[in-house]
């Protein structure tokens, strides 16, 4: 029990990396799919903001000359997450616009459905 | 001149990232090509001459700092041997392919488009130039980003003539996605284990980590080890590792002709060049190799790879699918030599991702022509084309005998450097796989050169031979794949280079 | 839903704010959270806010296309400009010292400035195409009516 709640924050995002994850493997939806590696990735997004957080530490503002020493939290992480958050924006987008364009072409979304009917076709 | 030869590691990255955005604003009708091409023409003159400069220096290497910043608080470009090769390799390969993409792009891509296709290829271009030159373990999971997202949206434009490319490309970017999103955990365990994300300063300070294990108070031990595997696992899926190649076959096959032919020689190349970058100079052997063993991991799953990939090749009726997997077959010979680990493996590997490039790149190529003159890769699409087109056909036969290893042609350097590795590692049966995959090559090669020359065709359909600008580059890159089958000292002294880098020999 | 007088107040009321706080989070990047990534996310929230009001046309019809896609290019040319800038300088790769020589330190915060605008001008393009792509086109006006439930309803 004591290294659960000692390690709260990575069993988080663990638990939410694999829903996301389960997400990805489970449904065949492709909007479903792509939301669930949405959630895979704010799982890694959580992980590496909760690794650079001390307790007790402020943001990395300068406090007032002559003050005592403050504890810093490390920004470097949300730095990083910040270009990560931009990749998963432009990950889902083309993923959406392809999946527009599968709904077009099929009139599903379904990768089961897809299967079916490029199997019926003689693929 | 003195100006630009300083800046050339980060020139050789801006330049098609800014000529990318300039295309696509005015690249419309004909002019994106032209814009395309100039700048693989000029990417190709910076690689000779960096590479130039590479080996004069007496250590090897070049640095380069992003804006000044020291590393490890800012982005460093690092050049060695092995980059140099790699980044010769990538620029080659694409200034070779933007040459004959022109008509062939233009019949399968919609004209209002063009554009954007050719500012998708740069993009495409400047992640994989990144990768390789990058020596920031999370820069180079931005251009590890780059390169694919621009990827996926070119396999998706195979849509015009096959619907199954957008189904293609969706696979892609799941799973491309989870590949990068591992390789982002591992960089995190690494980081929380470092402080750093310089690739040579994690290096660096991974060394008191290793010592203290095996001591009364290891630190962060289990943090390290679940750092690599996240990055190997990670890694494995943008390589294509057998077991992780699932992406692979239908991207290739549904994807523009010209996409596949920079996809094939390009995109898994760099891949394995991050592989052996994470494992060689980040995590260093004695760790991945000597304490984790996974090299054995790596030869079994490349063992497979040769083993599955040319059987699954063998059964394939659409010669672009057949040559995609005979590409996962070739991964496992790359993957092989390094994991072997003494010099002859990687300059095996190293060798092999040159041949590779020229050889696979040449045979899409010629797959391309097909496209373009007759509508469709299919095996009974290819039949009795031998009299037909002679020159590309021969062209592609002449890869395929580089596929199998035929004396000659620089698929036998590799696998003679291979086996040699093998044998001098003691492994036989791994030797053994290695030539029985050679056999299978000769299967499905034979398979396919047996429809192309006594096939015959029942609709008489003319097809004439193909268009100096498809036919030229496919020569180019057949033609450089029997040079250096014959006179392999360039690409051997290379490789070799490479090999006593990562093995930290002293030149 | 553009028939509907409370979501035509409602965004009527809201796009000058949207638009003047995006303003702020641009300017006050260095000072507090904010930059231009986020500065031009709100932008383009507002005019994605407009157009899912008033229907896509509509919102194409004030932002066209071409614009967006050309600010989509332009804001990174910005960016890698300063870079180049520096490199024609004699100073290496986005070095922002070579916009002031005399006070390298002092030069910095210039440097940011320029690349935030650089950052502000392509998000803002980008997400406006990212919108464009995925709804042009699936406005159910263009289409042929489908018995689909799952019919998306952006512009009805």
């Amino acid at each position: 029990m004591q290294i659960v709640l000692d390690y709260y924050n990575y069993w988080a995002c663990i638990l939410i990396m694999m829903i996301g994850f389960y997400g990805i493997m489970a449904k065949s939806n492709l909007v479903k799919k792509v939301i669930s590696l949405a959630i895979f990735q704010t799982g890694i997004l959580v992980f590496y903001i909760s690794t650079g957080k001390i307790d007790g530490g402020t943001g990395p503002v300068r406090v007032a000359d002559g003050a005592a020493e403050a504890v810093y939290s490390n920004p470097l992480p949300h730095a990083l997450m910040l270009t990560a958050i931009v990749v998963g924006v432009s990950t889902m987008a083309v993923a959406l616009a392809i999946i527009v364009n599968i709904r077009q072409a099929y009139g599903t979304i379904d990768e089961i459905d897809i299967e079916t009917m490029e199997h019926e076709r003689g693929e | 001149m003195e100006l630009i030869r300083h800046n050339l590691p980060a020139l050789i990255v801006v330049t098609p990232l800014v000529m990318g955005l300039l295309t696509s604003i005015i690249g419309r009708r004909g002019l994106g090509w032209w814009m395309a091409m100039a700048t693989t023409a000029a990417g190709l003159a910076m690689s000779v001459q960096l590479l130039v400069d590479v080996l004069s220096q007496g250590d090897r290497t070049v640095e380069y700092l992003m804006g000044n910043w020291p590393v490890p608080f800012g982005i460093g470009y690092s050049v060695d041997p092995l980059n140099a090769t790699v980044l010769l390799i990538v620029s080659l390969l694409s200034a070779v392919i933007t040459l004959y993409a022109r008509k062939s792009v233009a019949s399968e891509v919609p004209a209002g488009k063009l554009n954007f296709f050719y500012a998708l290829w740069l993009f495409c271009i400047t992640g994989l130039l990144g990768i390789t030159i990058t020596g920031d373990a999370f820069n180079l999971y931005v251009l590890l980003e780059i390169s694919s997202l621009s990827t996926y949206t070119l396999v998706a434009l195979g849509k015009e003539r096959n619907r199954r490319a957008l189904t293609a490309a969706v696979n892609y970017v799941v799973l491309g996605s989870i590949g990068a999103c591992f390789y982002l955990v591992g960089v995190a365990y690494l980081y929380m284990a470092t402080g750093s994300l310089n690739i040579a300063d994690i290096a660096e300070r991974l060394q008191p980590i290793y010592a203290s294990w095996g001591t009364e108070a290891p630190i962060y031990q289990k943090t390290v080890i679940t750092g690599f595997a996240f990055m190997a696992v990670g890694l494995s899926l943008k390589l294509a590792l057998f077991p992780l190649h699932g992406w692979l076959p239908n991207a290739y096959t549904y994807a523009p002709s010209s996409v596949s032919a920079l996809l094939a020689s390009t995109a898994t190349k760099v891949g394995a060049y991050a592989f052996i970058r994470v494992v060689f100079t980040l995590m260093g052997v004695g760790f991945a190799f000597g304490r984790l063993h996974t090299d054995v991991a790596l030869m079994l799953c490349s063992g497979a790879a040769i083993l599955v990939g040319s059987w699954l090749a063998i059964r394939q009726n659409n010669v672009k699918k057949l040559l995609a997997y005979s590409s996962i077959a070739q991964i496992g010979y790359i993957a092989l030599g390094f994991a072997l680990a003494n010099k002859d493996g990687i300059t095996a590997s190293v060798i092999h991702l040159f041949n590779h490039a020229l050889t696979k790149g040449g045979m899409f190529l010629a797959l391309g022509v097909v496209m373009y003159r007759v509508g469709g890769t299919r095996l009974q699409d290819l039949r009795g084309l031998g009299r037909k087109l002679p020159l590309t056909m021969g062209a592609f036969t002449a890869g395929g005998l580089g596929l199998i290893g035929v004396p000659l042609t620089s698929g036998f350097i590799s696998k003679w450097y291979l086996v040699s590795a093998c044998l001098e590692q003691g492994r036989y049966e791994l030797a053994g796989i290695v030539l029985v995959g050679s056999v299978l090559a000769l299967v499905y090669v034979w398979r396919v050169v047996e429809t192309i020359y006594f096939g015959k065709r029942e609709d008489e359909v003319t097809v004439r031979e193909a268009p100096a600008s498809m036919l030229v580059p496919t020569l180019i890159l057949v033609g450089a794949s029997i040079y250096f089958g014959v006179d392999s000292s360039f690409t051997t002294h290379l490789a070799g280079e490479a090999a006593d880098f990562l093995l930290k020999v002293k030149p | 839903m553009k028939d509907n007088p409370i979501m035509r107040l409602a965004v009527r009321w809201n796009i000058p704010f949207m638009l003047i706080f995006a303003l702020y989070t641009q300017t006050h990047g260095e000072l507090g959270p904010g930059g231009g990534f986020q500065s031009g996310v709100i932008v383009a929230a507002a005019f994605v806010l407009y157009g899912l009001v008033f229907g896509g046309a509509e919102m194409r019809r004030v932002v066209p296309r071409w614009f967006t896609d050309l600010l989509g290019a332009v804001g990174v040319l910005i960016y890698a400009g300063a870079g180049v800038y520096a490199m024609a300088m004699g100073y290496e790769f986005l070095d922002h010292a070579a916009l002031m020589p005399s006070n390298p330190g002092g030069a910095e915060p210039w440097g940011m400035t320029v690349v935030e605008y650089g950052v502000g001008i392509t998000v803002f393009g980008v997400m406006m195409t990212i919108f464009n792509e995925i709804t042009e086109g699936t406005n159910p006006e263009d289409n042929e009516p489908t018995d689909d439930s799952a019919d998306t309803e952006y512009g009805s």
